[in-house]
């Protein structure tokens, strides 16, 4: 016997403030801080979970895996207490022991701006005064700013020709938020200062248990949640957003922020004729941000692993290497350890291998070769991780990856990318509302704006602007002036 | 609203963005940011917060005269000055 089946849109109502598209950490922010301000928000997510890349998997054996959780900047807590809750907040500890392990060096680091300094004398015999200009520098640099240096002008300026110390400064950050030696240097600034601030945190709990405290928190705020819910089309007419189909059925907004990504919300979910034509061109400027690949490998109940750091950057390849660090053919390996703290009670660890990855080098396989790949993806990290954890094969009772079509998959990202788009989507995002009337983006574009802390604040950012505008169709509000 | 009450508004404000800092010492004319721990998202805060509890929209242009407690209260009061002192 068929079940009918179940109407995900049960009880929805027939107009809203505004639609949030997608429970990513932007879209969730924003949809919380927008009912907290007194407006109406529903909030649509395709996936039947909540998180969007911020998420996890369960498997047999107890297994917990996370997908996102290697690590954010201190910032995350301010955010976390200010537009979710202190209890939030309050689980999000310090990762104090950042490996880095390379043909070039062997470091161990707390990863915070008093270390790098003293790590950037002694072992790399900087000069003091270059290292304090170079902090005073990136520290200064201003998403405001005119884009004038590229990372690799930023460090020819520095440490000429020290390409052992580019990578110390630079694979962090790679791994963090995708960024090159070829972008501009404020997307690499503005990240690694707000890594050097105070260092690397987590969340203890878990992925799964933020996303839970999370959805409880936007209920308490009266939004209506709704997974297993497609977007397919944003209504526009007049230039102004009028409403959105989810599922199929039509329901009338007066704003949307999507959180899906900047360039399905611009071509496919609202349609390029809406928008000017000279704004389509510079849509179709904008490059998407690579994907990545990871390996989950689950150590047996009982099992454990010694404390070989928290996080591992390891490579093999000679030097920092973009176009290496993207290649099929891995050489370079960011090792993420869980260790009982991170779960507490549960006794159990868990380690993810991740890389960056080209979405076409995953796409155009056969089945059979892209389970090849995938094995041989899986076989190879657990040889790489044999050197920090000996005997590695026999304490593992669960190996899995994914890859960029797995990414695509769940976030409907194009080409699974996993920080959004390169810079000059940033200005896009940023003008769709200039285009379209109550029309809104925030999620991880520019570079700047991702990692947990970007996309979070970026939904803030969002947020005050759909709040503006919405308080704008009503008559009260006073425009202060000098 | 007085002068007064305007700036125990904004003192207000700042408690609740900035828990962990010492507000009741702020000197009015010297800048915040330099007194306590704020950044660009705790600007946006204050802006949010007057347009909730007042309905008053500051401008990204004016956003320079939120720097001091002086030039907050100097910016706000013709503003705030006819309304009575919200419950
Ligand atoms: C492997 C990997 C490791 C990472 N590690 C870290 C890390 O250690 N630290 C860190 O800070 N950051 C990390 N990041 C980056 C970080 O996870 C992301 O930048 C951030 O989570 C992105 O949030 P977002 O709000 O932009 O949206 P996303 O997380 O991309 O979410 C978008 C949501 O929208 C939904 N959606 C899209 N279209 C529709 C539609 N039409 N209808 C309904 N729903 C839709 C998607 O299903 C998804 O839930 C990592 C990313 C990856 C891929």
């Amino acid at each position: 016997m068929n079940k009918p089946p179940r109407d995900w849109l049960k009880g929805v109502l027939s107009a809203y403030d505004t639609v949030v598209i997608g429970s990513g950490l932007a879209g969730m922010t924003s949809a919380n801080l927008l009912a907290k301000l007194g407006h109406k928000v529903l909030l649509a997510e395709h996936h039947y979970n909540m998180g969007g890349m911020a998420t996890w998997f369960k498997r047999k054996g107890g297994h917990v895996m996370d997908i996102s959780l290697h690590g954010f900047p201190c910032g995350m807590i301010k955010t976390l207490r200010k537009y979710w809750t202190q209890d939030i907040s309050h689980r999000v500890i310090q990762l104090k022991n950042v490996r880095f392990d390379n043909p070039q060096f062997s470091v161990n680091t707390s990863f915070d701006k008093v270390d790098f300094t003293n790590i950037l004398r002694e072992r790399f015999g900087i000069l003091r005064e270059v290292i304090d200009e170079f902090f005073f520098t990136v520290r200064d640099m201003n998403f405001y700013d005119e884009v004038v240096m590229t990372t690799r002008e930023l460090f020819e300026k520095y440490f000429p020709g020290r390409t052992d110390v580019w990578r110390f400064l630079m694979e962090p950050i790679t791994y963090a938020n995708g960024s090159t030696l070829d972008d501009p240097a404020i997307t690499y600034g503005i990240v690694f200062s707000n890594f050097m601030d105070k260092g690397v945190f987590t969340y203890q709990g878990g992925t799964d248990h933020l996303i839970k405290e999370m959805k409880q928190e936007l209920l308490r705020n009266g939004v209506d949640i709704r997974t297993h819910c497609m977007v397919e089309k944003i209504y526009v007419d007049d230039k102004t957003v009028q409403g959105v189909r989810i599922n199929g059925q039509d329901i009338q907004c007066k704003s949307v922020l999507s959180n899906s990504n900047l360039l399905t919300t611009i071509e496919q979910l609202t349609g390029e004729e809406h928008f000017e034509p000279e704004f389509i061109k510079e849509v179709k400027k904008v490059r998407l941000n690579n994907s990545s690949c990871q390996v989950y490998m689950g150590i047996k109940t009982g099992e454990t692993v010694p404390n070989v750091g928290d996080l591992l950057f390891s490579s093999d390849a000679d030097e920092y290497c973009t176009d290496k660090i993207l290649s099929k053919d891995v050489t370079s390996r960011t090792f993420s350890f869980y260790y009982p703290e991170i779960r507490p009670g549960t006794n159990r660890y868990s380690i993810v291998s991740s890389t960056n990855a080209r979405y076409q080098d995953w796409a155009n396989l056969s089945e059979s070769q892209y389970k090849k790949d995938k094995h041989d993806l899986e076989q190879t990290t657990l040889d790489a991780l044999d050197k920090y954890v000996p005997g590695i094969r026999k304490k593992v009772d669960h190996v899995e990856a994914s890859t960029p079509k797995t990414f695509k998959r769940y976030t409907l990202h194009p080409s699974g990318t996993s920080f959004g788009t390169k810079f000059e989507g940033l200005k896009i995002s940023r003008d769709l509302p200039n285009q379209i009337n109550g029309l809104f983006h925030a999620g991880s574009v520019g570079i700047i704006m991702s990692g947990w802390l970007g996309a979070a604040n970026y939904g803030v950012i969002v947020a005050n602007e759909t709040d503006k505008f919405l308080r704008q169709l009503t008559p009260g509000l006073v425009t202060a002036s000098a | 609203m007085t002068i007064e009450e305007v700036r125990q508004i904004i003192l207000n404000i700042l408690a609740d963005i900035a828990p962990d800092e010492d507000i009741s010492s702020i000197d009015d004319n010297t800048k915040l940011r330099d007194q306590i721990d704020l950044d660009s998202m705790d600007f946006l805060d204050i802006v949010m917060e007057l347009r909730k509890r007042f309905n008053i929209e500051v401008p990204e242009k004016d956003y320079e005269h939120l720097a001091t407690m002086a030039g907050c209260v100097s910016y706000l009061t013709p503003l705030l000055k006819d309304r009575p002192l919200a419950s």
